[in-house]
């Protein structure tokens, strides 16, 4: 599903990809750990395409299309998800009509037809119980005055609705309460088939103990330096990263 | 001082040698103001961009008598109805036309309540010379501003609007200014707007072109709102580019009324409003709010004058605008607050939205407050579109120019909301939508004369 080859990244000048590879099939959870700067928020980014950061070599393949040379729109319709790990507010977009549209988009780029208003707040209802999501955020400006948790959770919810193919989910456990966690977790893991993908990126194993990969990726400095199965994660919660940062710099 | 520029002496040419066509059959309280204004004229003339109120506006090159004149008609020939088809869908409404300034009779169709009065300004200044002579130039500042007192001199008709105590007109009162013809054409349309006491009403002023001449329009309006009354008011201004409109609303409020006016600059050339609004009986309020979305070379100037000369009044201000290409905007807000206003509320906000490194906004709030227990704030802004929100409607599959849309519209929204007829709001929510996408015509009616009739001659 996606094959990312030599990747490297840089932004104002300074290079914070410096030679990712990483194949990701379908029916994959993969997790992408590293200490704080090591790059993995800016894969993320690069992946969705962020123009922000500039790919000066290596190649993206995302069910055999060159990813690299898409449009963040067309990503996104191909099937690519990003789960921000800090979501933005937009007073004056409400949820419903910004679901709507994006949906409506994603579906004229597949040549369906779009959704009629019953079927999409249908679609919504259901939805939202999918993920276990209060009723009432869908009736507010995307993510305005929404909690942390919220913001989140609406990540989760939006995934839902649009049903990609990878979805990447960036931090998206960081600063949740065990509660909100557990919603998150439950959400992707009903949303798990064997045709799609997940890339979880994550600072801390807590995540995975609800979600469970079957690799663990560790990035540091710009490169991925291990890759196991997902004892690595367990490893990595008992012994920091510091044996990892040795044996990298050895 | 001002020196007076010769297109100025021009002006005043014209309105001596024609003095008797302008006075002739029109009220004598009308046309006693005409001294007073000429002279004021021959003083401030057309203001220039050292005129520290029109700093930003220079009206100078626009307003010169070469314009054709009609002082006995509107200058149409032809049906109203013919033009204009109204198709009352979701509103119904009290409709008035009005043509390069003047009324259309019989345009109005629905039955109004007892006692209200609705027509043109020529005739019913006459039949109701005890309103004219209590209100008429003594709401706006005909010897201090040199647009008023031009207006004050060439004024002949205009819309007139009577509500007595105690009424309410529940249908809207929908003016639908129409200017048309094949010359170039200079308009002073002049409107009186009484609401006495404990009485209610809307009025919506539609503002369009239909042929491609060029008009200067320098229109006033009045409007006395009696204690306990409201009015509620709504400016849509949908014309084309070549359009000059010096728009003067001068509002006086009595104690506990409550006045909101709305103002949406759709399309236009150049468009400069002048709102001024008095607090001058306790407790009374207002919620003035303006959208201006322009573009290519089109400029908007809202300057806004909130006078608390009395104790206990609250107002609020908010204006709004989303400029593109090389167009330009300018607001000032001046609120004065008296010496003995006391526990004022005064709010206002101006918000802007630059799409390119060409357009240009100047902002200016100016506050001048003499008594000591009040609140008042002020808070001005431009911007550009936010790259993050933008990313983040890409990110989920909404293309660039889509997203682009959604942002404009959800900055637009604030000031859409403050529209208080939900049919209205539904209405100015798609023309908004249509202006964003660049599919605005001006055809594009506000909203009851939802549609103009594609069979008449109206849409060039």
């Amino acid at each position: 599903m996606l094959k990312i080859k030599d990747l490297h990244a840089k932004i104002d000048g300074k290079e914070i990809l410096r030679g990712i590879n990483l194949e990701v099939k379908a029916g994959e959870i993969h997790a992408i750990m590293g200490p704080n700067g090591s790059g993995k928020s800016t894969l993320a980014a690069v992946l969705t395409g962020n123009e922000a950061f500039e790919v000066n070599e290596g190649a993206v393949e995302f069910n055999g299309q060159d990813l690299l040379d898409m449009a963040p729109e067309d990503r996104a319709r191909e099937g690519l998800f990003l789960s921000f790990q800090y979501p933005v507010e937009i007073p004056g977009v409400s949820m419903t009509n910004f679901m709507r549209t994006a949906l409506n988009e994603q579906k004229k780029h597949k040549g369906e037809d779009p959704l009629s208003a019953s079927d999409f707040l249908k679609l919504m209802r259901d939805r939202k119980k999918l993920v276990d999501i209060d009723s009432d955020l869908t009736n507010r400006s995307v993510n305005e005055g929404f909690s942390g948790g919220e913001k989140k959770k609406n990540e989760i919810f939006q995934m839902a609705m649009l049903d990609p193919k990878l979805a990447i989910l960036d931090e998206t456990d960081s600063g949740l309460d065990i509660d909100a966690l557990r919603i998150v977790a439950n959400g992707v893991n009903k949303l798990k088939r064997s045709d799609n993908a997940t890339i979880l990126i994550t600072h801390y194993q807590r995540l995975l103990d609800y979600i469970e990969p079957d690799y663990v990726h560790v990035l540091y400095k710009g490169r991925i330096v291990k890759s196991a199965g997902k004892e690595l994660a367990r490893e990595l919660e008992e012994k920091g990263y510091d044996w990892i940062k040795k044996e990298f710099e050895e | 001082m001002v020196k007076i520029a010769e297109q100025d002496t021009s002006l005043l040419n014209l309105f001596n040698e024609s003095r008797n066509l302008i006075e002739k059959d029109a009220s004598p309280l009308v046309n006693q103001w005409r001294t007073k204004a000429e002279e004021a004229f021959r003083q401030l003339g057309i203001p220039s961009n050292k005129v520290e109120a029109y700093k930003y506006t220079n009206l100078q090159p626009w307003f010169k008598a070469q314009y054709a004149y009609s002082f006995s008609e509107n200058g149409y020939q032809g049906k109203i109805d013919e033009i204009f088809k109204c198709d009352v869908e979701s509103m119904e409404s009290h409709t008035v036309f009005m043509v390069n300034g003047k009324f259309i009779p019989g345009s109005n169709g629905n039955v109004l309540p007892q006692g209200v009065v609705i027509g043109s300004f020529f005739e019913l200044a006459k039949k109701h010379s005890h309103i004219v002579e209590k209100y008429y130039s003594k709401i706006a500042p005909v010897t201090e501003d040199g647009m008023v007192a031009l207006n004050t001199m060439y004024a002949t008709d205009g819309i007139f609007i009577h509500v007595p105590a105690g009424k309410v007109v529940e249908k809207p009162i929908q003016i639908v200014n129409i200017l048309t013809g094949e010359k170039d054409l200079m308009v002073n349309q002049r409107n009186l707007i009484v609401i006495e006491e404990n009485a209610q009403a809307r009025v919506l002023f539609c503002d369009h072109t239909l042929t491609q001449s060029r008009f200067v329009i320098n229109s006033v309006t009045e409007a006395q709102i009696d204690g306990t009354s409201n009015l509620d008011f709504y400016n849509i201004q949908n014309q084309h580019n070549g359009t000059i409109q010096v728009g003067g609303y001068y509002f006086n409020q009595e104690k506990q009324s409550v006045l909101n006016a709305n103002y949406f600059t759709l399309h236009t050339g150049i468009a400069r409003n002048n709102i001024f609004a008095r607090l001058g009986g306790e407790h009374a309020e207002n919620h003035i709010s303006g959208l201006y979305l322009i573009d290519k070379n089109q400029h908007v100037d809202n300057f806004s004058y909130i006078n608390h000369a009395v104790p206990d009044c609250e107002s609020n201000e908010l204006f709004k605008g989303v400029m593109d290409d090389a167009s330009t905007g300018a607001f000032t807000g001046r609120i004065l607050v008296a010496k003995d206003a006391q526990r004022t509320n005064a709010y206002q906000s101006n918000n802007n939205l630059l799409l390119t490194e060409n357009a240009k906004m100047n902002t200016r709030p100016q506050l001048e407050i003499y008594a000591d227990d009040v609140k008042c704030s002020h808070g001005a802004t431009v911007g550009q579109l936010d790259d993050n929100a933008l990313f983040y409607l890409r990110a989920r599959g909404i293309s660039k120019e889509e997203a682009n849309i959604l942002l404009r519209f959800a900055f637009a929204y604030e000031v859409i909301e403050k529209i208080q007829m939900p049919e209205l709001k539904e209405q100015i929510r798609e023309l908004v939508e249509k202006r964003f996408r660049g599919e605005l015509d001006k055809c594009d009616s506000c909203v009851v004369c939802g549609q103009v009739d594609k069979r008449g001659l109206s849409c060039v």
